[in-house]
């Protein structure tokens, strides 16, 4: 069952200088009780796209396409309506989970409010869900964790906290943009184990978004590739993975560090830099940085074929199995 | 003899109205001539202050920082010595590291001319050949900072510290700010500097991964102490230390193979207020009474291996990776 | 990483504003059009100035009329000549008491915030002994017991100004001088004093320049306030602080008070506009913005 729809998604953002096509035309699906990735670098569009759906986009910026979420479309819901259906059924974690929080108010208090807004709930009921909610992403004493402060906790408390936060009105999706790249390793497993278990323990489906693969491998379902606002390659995530088909995929995996590469041997870094909006290549935006790219790639706009269950946009395939 | 050599460092700031707090315990380690040492740890284990006090940029509590065999003293007043300058910092901000209103051959040309290193005339030529030996074009020169992207000022920061020919360079994490693909060809960069210039680097990074590629010994840091050092292939393939064992198996894997990470379970403790005994005992899966009450220190464990752990000698004989450490829940 | 796309319009208009230059700001043009053309009057005053602003006629407090465009005054003289004059006074004060301050407060500021030691804590309170009184008390204080004259005046607004400019400064330096490439600089072989004047004091320029500008605006409105209250320029001086204080005793006679009036306002006007676009422009982070008690 598919909970969240995306169709030909694009936001376009004036500015003085020129417009900025910042998401080009991006398709997915988020099926029920699955956790889908959406990866990709700085520039790529990734979090522009999700915060469109949801109407958190700044002034001046355009979106087209459609998003049907529970069969209503979010991109043309009017505003206060689209407000509404977020707080309630959408559940939002950032990555920075200092300047998520108000570092003025008690934990207890940024926890029900919103719960308590939406759908009027008491000042004690909202209390009880909470401090259940605490417990669920290990903060101990939860109880005394309410009358605290933000600050008074470490990052990776920080960050569980804010996972109950987005999940004390039930939501069905939640999404989280890069929740663990402020974090430590050995913190990050935990808030990953965490999204693991919320997700089978409640059927949350989770929109991941992040641009380390090794945290998409051990959470993500489905998986897309985000490169210069369009998707370049998606599928189950496992599969991409193991055998990725589009070069940038496999480019960046390969600029990973790898435990049996031989120590001191060079590692393959992608030439150039990704690909920013405002000055993005002509025909595949890849195509200069690939060492694959024929007389075509410059030209034309690679559309994203589907391959029984992956998509790839790259007419040359090489990785072809 | 070693190029830099780390001898019981501590360095311990005072807290107004409470106690002092000690970043960094009894550290030691040394780094040889074109050697690459990694030095790894998380937030709040004191990394970044042990890389600083290793310059000079901080001066020592106690313990001393041995350069070219000559004790090196904290930055002062005055102006450091053309020998002293010859170890160097390279730091983690590309975005703060270089003057924003100063061209970039100027900022490099800077220590060729305070350190006396080059005339007037040969500065130009100097600026350029530094500028290519860390892959950038001649013409970067003219440029300003803010015209470079996080990888390209990172090389810029490297060519300025190579100007003051160092045999040593400390990089406080210099790989963090950049994206895979750029992180990728500095760490290419650094392992080309280190072999074929010889120099010797102290790379200190919270990506294990990066420091496995490149470096050839790693020294692992908690809470202000190093709790295991040795050749980076052996303490990957064996850790002596659960703490370091714990964090090889917290790393995880694109691989697509669904690898959950390990987590370790408990937060990481006030500095100021430090467990007694192993400052790791209330976080690690193997601890015993011995742990509680008494602290080891780093010792030497099998041949160029050390770990400041009770059990090290017990886990170095096995010839598998010891126990798994408790699998902690999400 | 992942906030960057949503900066980029906002990076993209700051640079397109830069790259139009200050004509993209209406604001600042009209500010530079009202600031150049006081200083032309300034200079060619002798050849503009239909009358000496000295003379006396006996046609006292005439209206404006073809003969005399601003009327004239309770002696006769002609108010436009004095409010052209009155320029060759307000104004170069005003820059010249602005840059002494300027120059006083930064370095006194960049020694406290770089060699902290003895000299932070005796800086310090004596910028805190200033900040006690109001700043229009202290300078009447001053002039008042060195005498009151006009030299006094720009002495009393300097000792009055000057601390905010070490406090701004010292906090910029001790700010910088805990950023990266200031370390690069030291660990480069680079002294102390070198890093402080090749390295610190250069990103200080922007910020410092700003709050000059708009402090223009404070020390012409400190100046004539000085002069309104008989503590600044002495008559017959056609200061235009003391013209508007005539003129409040001569209030039927609203041109001998309105004109010199008009004058302050559009001078303070000018570079306040100049000061918030070179503001745009330098000081982007917005030090500036901050608690700032300049002049006024």
């Amino acid at each position: 069952m598919t909970l969240l729809a995306v169709d030909e998604l694009r936001v376009r953002v004036a500015t003085e200088v020129q417009p900025l096509q910042i998401v080009d035309g991006v398709s997915y699906a988020v099926g029920e009780g699955r956790i889908f990735g959406i990866a990709g670098e700085s520039g790529s569009g990734k979090t522009v796209s999700v915060l469109a759906l949801m109407g958190l986009l700044p002034h001046g910026a355009t979106v087209t396409g459609s998003a049907r979420f529970e069969g209503n479309d979010l991109v043309s819901m009017p505003p206060a309506r689209l407000r509404e259906v977020c707080g309630r059924e959408i559940g939002l974690v950032f990555q920075d989970p200092l300047t998520s929080f108000h570092p003025m108010l008690s934990v207890g208090r940024q926890l029900t409010e919103h719960v308590r807004h939406h759908y009027g709930t008491s000042r004690a009921d909202a209390r009880g869900r909470a401090v259940a909610l605490l417990e669920e992403v290990r903060i101990p004493d939860p109880e005394t964790a309410l009358e605290r402060y933000p600050h008074e906790f470490s990052g990776g408390m920080r960050q569980r906290i804010a996972i109950a936060g987005a999940l004390m009105c039930e939501p069905r999706l939640l999404i989280a943009d890069e929740p663990t790249t402020a974090l430590d390793v050995t913190v990050q497993a935990g808030i990953l184990r965490l999204i693991d278990r919320l997700r089978r323990d409640r059927s949350l489906s989770v929109i991941l978004i992040t641009h380390d693969l090794g945290v998409m491998s051990a959470l993500a379902d489905d998986l897309a590739i985000f490169y210069g606002g369009r998707i370049v390659e998606d599928g189950p995530a496992e599969e991409l993975l193991a055998s990725p088909r589009h070069p940038y995929t496999r480019a960046l995996l390969e600029a990973l560090p790898h435990p049996e590469t031989a120590r001191g041997a060079p590692l393959h870094g992608i030439p150039g830099a990704p690909a920013q909006p405002g000055s993005l290549p002509s025909g595949c935006v890849f195509h200069p940085r690939c060492a694959y790219a024929i007389e075509a790639c410059s030209t034309e706009v690679p559309e994203l074929r589907r391959i029984g269950e992956r998509g790839l946009a790259c007419p040359v395939d090489p990785f072809a199995p | 003899m070693s190029a830099l050599e780390i001898r019981d460092l501590e360095v311990a700031y005072e807290r107004r109205g409470r106690g002092p707090v000690r970043a960094v315990v009894d550290a030691s380690l040394s780094l040889g001539h074109g050697e690459i040492v990694g030095l790894v740890g998380e937030s709040g284990c004191g990394k970044s202050t042990l890389a600083r006090a290793a310059v000079g940029l901080i001066g020592p509590t106690a313990g001393t920082i041995v350069f070219e065999g000559r004790e090196l003293r904290a930055l002062d007043r005055g102006a450091r010595s053309r020998e002293a300058a010859r170890l160097q910092m390279v730091f983690q901000n590309p975005y703060a590291s270089l003057n924003p209103r100063r061209r970039v051959g100027r900022q490099i040309a800077d220590a060729l001319a305070i350190l006396g290193l080059a005339g007037r005339d040969e500065r130009p030529r100097r600026t350029r050949e530094l500028l290519e030996r860390v892959g950038l074009p001649a013409s970067a020169a003219s440029r300003f900072p803010h015209e470079f992207s996080g990888g390209q000022r990172q090389r810029i920061a490297i060519a300025r510290a190579l100007a003051a020919d160092p045999s040593v360079v400390v990089l406080d994490e210099p790989l963090s700010s950049l994206d895979a693909s750029a992180q990728a060809q500095i760490a290419n960069l650094l392992v080309d500097l280190s072999h074929n210039s010889g120099l010797g680097l102290l790379l200190i990074s919270h990506d294990l991964g990066i420091v496995h590629q490149v470096a050839d010994r790693v020294c692992v840091m908690y809470l202000g102490e190093i709790v295991e050092e040795g050749a980076t292939d052996e303490v990957w393939a064996r850790p002596l230390h659960p703490y370091t064992e714990a964090l090889i198996q917290a790393i995880p894997h694109p691989d697509g193979q669904r690898f959950m990470p390990e987590a370790l379970p408990g937060e990481v403790p006030d500095p100021a207020r430090p467990p007694t005994g192993c400052r790791f005992h209330p976080r690690c899966p193997l601890a015993f009474d011995r742990c509680t009450e008494e602290h080891p220190t780093l010792e030497p464990v099998v041949e160029g291996r050390a770990a400041a752990c009770w059990l090290a000698a017990e886990r170095a004989v096995k010839s598998s990776a010891g126990t798994a450490p408790r699998a902690a829940e999400g | 990483m992942s906030s960057a796309p949503i900066a980029i319009p906002e990076e993209a208009a700051v640079r397109r504003r830069r790259a139009k230059g200050l004509l993209s700001q209406p604001l600042a043009v009209v500010g530079l059009v009202i600031a150049v053309g006081w200083l032309l009057v300034a200079s060619f005053a002798p050849l503009i100035a239909p009358y000496d602003p000295l003379a006396q006629d006996f046609a006292l407090t005439q209206a404006p009329s073809s003969e005399h465009l601003f009327g004239t005054d309770e002696l006769g003289r002609d108010v436009l000549s004095r409010v052209i004059y009155g320029s060759r006074l307000s104004l170069p004060l005003a820059i010249l008491l602005v840059a002494l301050a300027t120059a006083l407060g930064s370095l006194l500021g960049a020694m406290a915030g770089y060699f902290r030691s003895w000299v932070d804590p005796v800086v310090m309170r004596t910028t805190d002994l200033v900040f006690a009184f109001p700043a229009i008390i202290l300078a009447m204080v001053v002039t008042a017991s060195l005498g009151p004259n006009i030299r006094n005046a720009v002495l009393a607004i300097v000792i009055v100004a000057w601390p905010s400019y070490a406090r701004v400064v010292r906090g910029l330096v001790l700010s910088i001088g805990d950023t990266e490439f200031v370390h690069a600089s030291r660990l480069l072989g680079s002294s102390s004093r070198r890093t402080l004047l090749h390295d610190v004091l250069p990103n200080l320029a922007g910020p410092v320049v700003v709050l000059a500008t708009l402090d223009l605006a404070n020390a012409i409105l400190l100046l004539a306030g000085l002069s309104f209250l008989g503590l600044g320029a002495q008559p017959p001086d056609p200061e235009w602080g003391s013209m508007v204080a005539v003129g409040t005793q001569y209030f039927q006679y609203w041109w001998m008070g309105t004109f010199p009036g008009l004058a302050i306002f559009s001078a303070v006007l000018a570079f306040n506009f100049l000061g918030d676009s070179l503001r745009d422009r330098l000081d982007p982070r917005g030090v500036s913005r901050s608690k700032h008690q300049g002049v006024a």
